[in-house]
């Protein structure tokens, strides 16, 4: 391989583009060029740089291989703006993927833009306009910094206008930047200056053939190099008629590339293809671009009279784009296509009295469209998050015209305030449940996560909101809700009460929080199911009956329930002890850790965890029900799986490409002795530093059938066995704020998505810190070999059981676990009063090694229990009947 | 012209390991970094590596020497942070020539010493380059994309010092490693650049990125080849991958550059992927035997080790390397 016959122009942004004698025509991007749009010239001064920002991903989009930036305009700051700007393409991996041509006829904008950019990039242009001297000089930082030129025909004459001047211009700069620069001959391209042609004037009807002749001479006689210009200068007589216009751009390039024209500046609306030209058009525009005939301009205009309009748009199938304002709306809206609402939005405004019937008209007719088919199962979830995104994008564009408007508002088919209650930081399901009946014309006031009680009754008075919506995922929300109903109920509320969220159940909303409440409670724990509901409650002509059905219908499962509870018998504590899981701790093998102590991990990458996590609850999440990865080729849901699950692969890239998430964990591994049954006594060197109070299950089993408590996965301080657990605690970090700037883009889509997906991360880091303790930190299990499937599935030795959930529902032993690793001070993860952790994204809980451990539910337990379990942690009894109250069995 | 353009025809040029490795085996504590010269410093020391050259000497000197007498042809200077930039973190902005300059002089007595003794073998030293702590093409704040903590100016000027004590210190070549940004590279070829002008000199130049993780880009997200055609513009003795990556990871990116470029290929890769603590597990015999792979398939001029590998490490490599030829490359050089 000799360098000689592999002299390419090799240029790179993220990706190389290559540019060899058997590369198609390199397109360059040519919107993002204030001196030649002047939408983008607008946003720039008005540094809506965001905007700006989407010219350049709509020309990448559209195929340019090359993006060319102008900041040239006399109003704005040139170099700050080209700096701004690029730095900005930087942060945008889909739009710096290709290399950038940085345009201006200003040194110090070309030199500010080569010291942003990475790749390497074409300076757009340098000549001999003022000099050789000069041209040297920056022909060598050109070098030096690494990017291709585009040599203007200019000299300091003047531009080259016929062929012997662009020639000799041509080749005086080639053999100075050759011979006395060095620099490489495949990173030289001539731009030869193409001028318009037909104007009528004599000395440029040889405008485009010359700049064609010279092109091949170009390429002929100046080794390696390329050949660019912007095409359409070329037509610019015919600005008005974009049929003569793609013509002649097609016909241009079709002489110039045989030439030898490789590179261009195009715009690709305005190209027709060359085949598809009518005979008698072609010919006219033939013996212009040529100069064939004296006539030739004449015979065009006249022929131009004939020619009117543009073909049909190409590209993607935007057939859809025909029909009328509502089915453009309505499509939009199903398909959750947001880049022509406004658009549309402001065309159905001008045909309206008044910006509010667009509202109450297009759009409503479209998200009924929306509410239909989700209600009918042919749309989910996350589609309708997506369509929510497109009408808060047409409703925030209405906005401002219906404000100037004055005194009318759009008119909410009902207001409803959202929380999730005090000491509860999870909101994932609420925010869905939020957007679908904001898309479904209510009014939502939603006050968050942590909300006191007082606030919530507060605001429902203030607002005069027609329902309440309440959230929780841990157990003691329950209470907070039960207290909420029974404020309700004080303060003489009338409004409906809607209950949702992981903790929550009919049962618990029948039994517990209905009967403090006499007007409709209502368990909704699926977001399809809400609007419905709500949609019932809020009916003036159905509310009453609907409301008195609902009572009834919990009445009766209240009953059913707890004859049901009834039956179940327990025995007493002392009994469950009696009947502990025993472990023969003589021969039970005992690991030492490898590495006592207490461990902080906050580098880790989160693309490290991204094998361990498991997808199932993540569309769980998105109300898809079924097992990844079965899920994605599901027959009745499989195409929204799939869907969803590239977006949020394609968020978890941005994630981790960004840093957007941080992950931070700590653990410890201890020196531990089960006591008094119950208990687990930690200690270091021997002294205690904290216990662990376990609770037993009490539901009376067959006989033969032991009744767990964790602590029996210890060996007892008497076997006189030393034995070691561990408490953990994983989190994710800045799920919020990510969360928050979707939020604020109105992408309420993105934000639920941020959140899922931060919820998974903690849940897979859980998992990953399980696997390194399990082989390295403990490394009683070092040679274990487990497949992703298998984590998922819990087939390894030993378990790790959070407070919280079954085997340990109560959340008090957090505080245990916070004060003995320090958790808050170390990485900074907080508790709420509930015993929420905060940041939501968080797991926390146990190691144990034994072999025999094994995760199981508590199940309900009975007052004796209650009470053993106040006097062992030292809390009054009114204490532990609080915190373990959903726990305790009702007789 | 430097006589490791004839010793890189002849065979595979071994480089050295970690320094960071080696030194923390030292232990030195906050006392044995300031050293006397430093006792009544402001700011904490421990840490600051480079310093190290000033303060313990012998402990680098004796670094150096263990990879040359494991087999290493060239070993790095003590200066992957001797940077302005870099070392605003312990505020000793002012000591940056002479910590370059004493490292550079250290690492070439060392190299001397063991030429004299083994002429049939002449060692270099590759004055370090780092990529310092900020980046030029990326925002350190989230909600501000086009926010830079670092210019292309910052850069190039910080580099252009490290650069002339480098030189003025004696180093046969320069090696700019670890690169994650491609802009901040481009700005120490840059600088470099504006010396060899200014002195009239040529000095040979290695180039090596940091493929961050499996996604095989660049932390600025560049693929392995649009990085290589960033830093084609510097006539370059090497360019190469190095560091975030163990020896088998980096093989693709390797083979993906390796036949687009006459430059010579250099990589020296971890030891392994760091656990969890950032300790790096592998062995020399695991390492040398992925190594061995990229000679079986000719892709390699120059190779050593980078984070986690020790002399045995190098040892091991070098012979491997010894046993296959090196890549083949264009006699343009």
């Amino acid at each position: 391989m000799s360098r000689e016959q592999n002299r390419y122009m090799r240029l790179s942004g993220l990706e190389p583009l290559i540019i060899t004698p058997e590369s198609n025509f390199i397109n360059v991007g040519e919107r993002t060029n204030v001196a030649g749009s002047r939408k983008f010239l607008r946003l720039i001064k008005e540094e809506k740089f965001d905007e700006a920002l989407e010219i350049a991903r709509h020309q990448v989009d559209g195929g340019a291989q090359i993006l060319d930036v102008n900041m040239d305009d006399g109003l704005i700051d040139g170099k700050e703006a080209m700096i701004r700007f690029l730095n900005l393409i930087a942060a945008e991996p889909d739009i710096c993927r290709i290399p950038i041509m940085i345009d201006s006829s200003k040194w110090e904008i070309i030199e500010a833009g080569l010291q942003v950019a990475q790749g390497k990039c074409v300076v757009n242009s340098i000549s001999l306009k003022e000099g050789e001297e000069k041209f040297i000089w920056e022909a060598k930082q050109i070098k030096r910094y690494g990017a291709a030129v585009i040599i203007m025909a200019f000299d300091e004459v003047g531009q080259a206008d016929n062929y012997q001047r662009r020639i000799e211009i041509a080749e005086r700069s080639y053999r100075v930047l050759v011979d006395k620069v060095g620099f490489p001959a495949e990173d030289i391209i001539f731009d030869l200056n193409i001028f318009p042609v037909a104007t009528g004037m004599d000395e440029h009807k040889r405008n485009a053939i010359d700049f064609i002749e010279a092109t091949r001479w170009v390429r002929q006689n100046l080794p390696h190099v390329s050949v660019s210009g912007g095409v359409s200068n070329v037509s610019f007589s015919f600005r008005g008629n974009d049929g003569v216009r793609e013509a002649m751009h097609s016909v241009f390039l079709y002489y110039a590339i045989q030439a030898g024209m490789n590179i261009g500046i195009v715009n690709p609306a305005l190209l027709e293809v060359y085949d598809n030209i009518p005979k008698d058009l072609l010919e006219r525009v033939e013996d212009v671009i040529l100069d064939r005939r004296d006539d030739a301009t004449e015979r065009l205009l006249d022929f131009a009279e004939t020619v009117k309009g543009s073909k049909v748009e190409k590209g993607v199938d935007l057939t859809w784009r025909e029909g009328t304002i509502q089915e453009r709306i309505t499509h939009g809206l199903v398909k959750g296509i947001d880049a022509f609402i406004v658009e549309d939005a402001e065309e159905a405004r001008l045909g309206v009295e008044k910006p509010l019937h667009v509202i109450e008209g297009h759009l409503m007719t479209g998200m009924n469209v929306v509410g239909d088919l989700f209600g009918s199962g042919k749309m989910f979830l996350p589609q309708v998050v997506k369509s929510a995104r497109v009408m808060k994008k047409a409703v925030a564009y209405l906005n401002p015209f219906i404000e100037a408007e004055k005194g009318e508002k759009q008119q909410a088919i009902g207001k409803i305030l959202m929380a999730t209650v005090k000491g509860d930081v999870h909101d994932i399901g609420k925010n869905i449940v939020s957007v679908v009946l904001g898309c479904n014309n209510y009014q939502i006031i939603d006050l968050g996560v942590m909300v006191p009680p007082e606030k919530i009754i507060e605001t429902a008075k203030k607002e005069n909101v027609d329902a309440i919506g309440l959230s929780g995922l841990i157990t003691p929300s329950l209470d907070e809700m039960v207290y909420l109903a029974k404020e309700m109920e004080h303060q003489n509320f009338e409004v409906p009460l809607l209950i949702g969220g992981a903790t929550t159940s009919k049962a618990h909303t029948a039994v517990k929080i209905d009967t403090q409440y006499k007007n409709a409670v209502v368990h909704v724990n699926d977001a399809s199911r809400a609007v419905t509901v709500v949609g019932d409650l809020l009916n003036e002509n159905t509310n009453k009956a609907y409301t008195d059905k609902l009572k009834q219908d919990y009445s009766e499962f209240r009953e059913k329930f707890l004859k049901r509870g009834k039956t179940k018998d327990y025995i007493s504590i002392e009994e469950a002890r009696e009947r502990k899981f025993k472990i023969d701790w003589e021969t039970s093998h005992i690991f030492k850790p490898n590495e006592l102590g207490v461990q902080t991990l906050e580098q880790l990458s989160l693309k490290e965890l991204v094998p361990y996590i498991d997808w199932s609850p993540f569309f769980r999440s998105w109300d898809l029900h079924g097992r990844y990865p079965d899920i994605l080729t599901d027959k009745v849901v499989g195409e929204q799986a799939s869907s969803l699950f590239n977006d949020a692969q394609e968020m978890l890239k941005e994630i981790i490409t960004k840093q957007a998430l941080k992950a931070k964990a700590i653990f410890g591994l201890f020196e531990a002795n089960s006591i008094n049954d119950d208990d687990i006594s930690i200690s270091k060197k021997g002294k205690e530093v904290a216990i662990f109070r376990t609770l037993r299950q009490q539901l009376k089993k067959r006989e033969g059938k032991p009744s767990f408590a964790l602590a029996d996965f210890i060996a007892p301080k008497e076997s006189q066995q030393q034995d070691y657990m561990g408490a953990f605690c994983t989190a994710i970090f800045g799920a919020d704020e990510l969360a928050a700037k979707y939020k604020e883009k109105d992408d309420d889509y993105n934000a639920i998505m941020a959140q899922a997906l931060a919820d998974r991360f903690a849940e897979a880091f859980a998992e990953y810190l399980h696997h390194r303790v399990r082989t390295k930190h403990w490394g009683y299990a070092a040679s274990e070999n487990l497949t992703n499937d298998d984590f998922i599935k819990e087939n390894y030795k030993g378990i790790r059981p959070a407070p919280g959930y079954p085997a340990c529902p109560d959340h008090l032993e957090k505080e245990t676990i916070w004060r003995l690793l320090n958790v808050e001070e170390q990485i900074g993860v907080t508790l709420t009063e509930s015993l929420a952790m905060w940041p939501a994204a968080a797991v926390s809980g146990y190691y144990f090694a034994n072999e025999q451990a094994s995760y199981f539910g508590l199940g309900k337990i009975t007052d004796d229990q209650v009470r053993d379990f106040a006097h062992r942690k030292g809390i009054t009894l009114d204490k532990a009947r609080k915190w373990l109250h959903p726990t305790i069995a009702d007789n | 012209m430097s006589k490791i353009y004839q010793e890189i025809q002849k065979r595979i040029l071994v480089l050295d390991g970690a320094m960071g490795t080696m030194l923390q085996q030292y232990k030195f504590t906050e006392e044995d970094f300031r050293g006397e010269r430093f006792k009544d410093y402001a700011s904490p020391l421990q840490g600051n590596n480079d310093l190290l050259s000033i303060t313990q000497p012998e402990a680098v000197k004796e670094v150096h020497r263990k990879y040359f007498l494991a087999g290493a042809d060239i070993v790095e200077t003590n200066t992957f942070s001797g940077t302005t930039i870099a070392m605003a973190d312990y505020q000793m902005e002012d000591l940056v020539y002479e910590l370059n300059y004493q490292s550079a002089k250290i690492a070439k007595e060392v190299a001397q010493e063991i030429t004299t003794k083994e002429p049939h073998k002449p060692r270099f030293v590759a004055g370090s380059i780092g990529p310092t702590n900020r980046t030029a093409s990326m925002s350190p704040d989230v909600n501000d994309p086009g926010y830079r903590a670092v210019t292309f100016n910052d850069l190039r000027i910080a580099y252009k010092q490290q650069t002339e004590a480098l030189l003025d210190g004696g180093v046969d070549l320069l090696l700019v490693e670890t690169v994650f940004d491609t802009l901040n590279a481009k700005a120490a070829l840059f600088a470099i650049e504006e010396v060899k002008d200014e002195r009239k000199i040529d000095i040979p130049i290695m180039v090596s990125g940091t493929i961050t993780d499996a996604s095989g880009r660049t932390l600025s997200g560049q693929t392995a080849e649009a990085f290589l055609i960033s830093v084609s513009h510097i006539p370059l003795l090497s360019v190469g991958f190095n560091c975030a990556l163990g020896a088998n990871l980096l093989q693709p990116h390797l083979e993906s550059i390796a036949s687009k470029t006459d430059f010579a290929i250099s990589a020296h890769p971890n030891a392994g992927l760091p656990n969890a603590f950032g300790e790096y597990d592998e062995t020399p015999e695991e390492m040398a035997a992925q190594i061995e792979e990229y000679l079986k398939k000719n892709l390699i001029n120059i190779i050593g080790g980078c984070c986690g590998t020790t002399p045995n490490h190098i040892t091991a490599i070098a012979n491997v390397a010894a046993k296959y030829e090196p890549r083949s490359m264009v006699a343009s050089l």
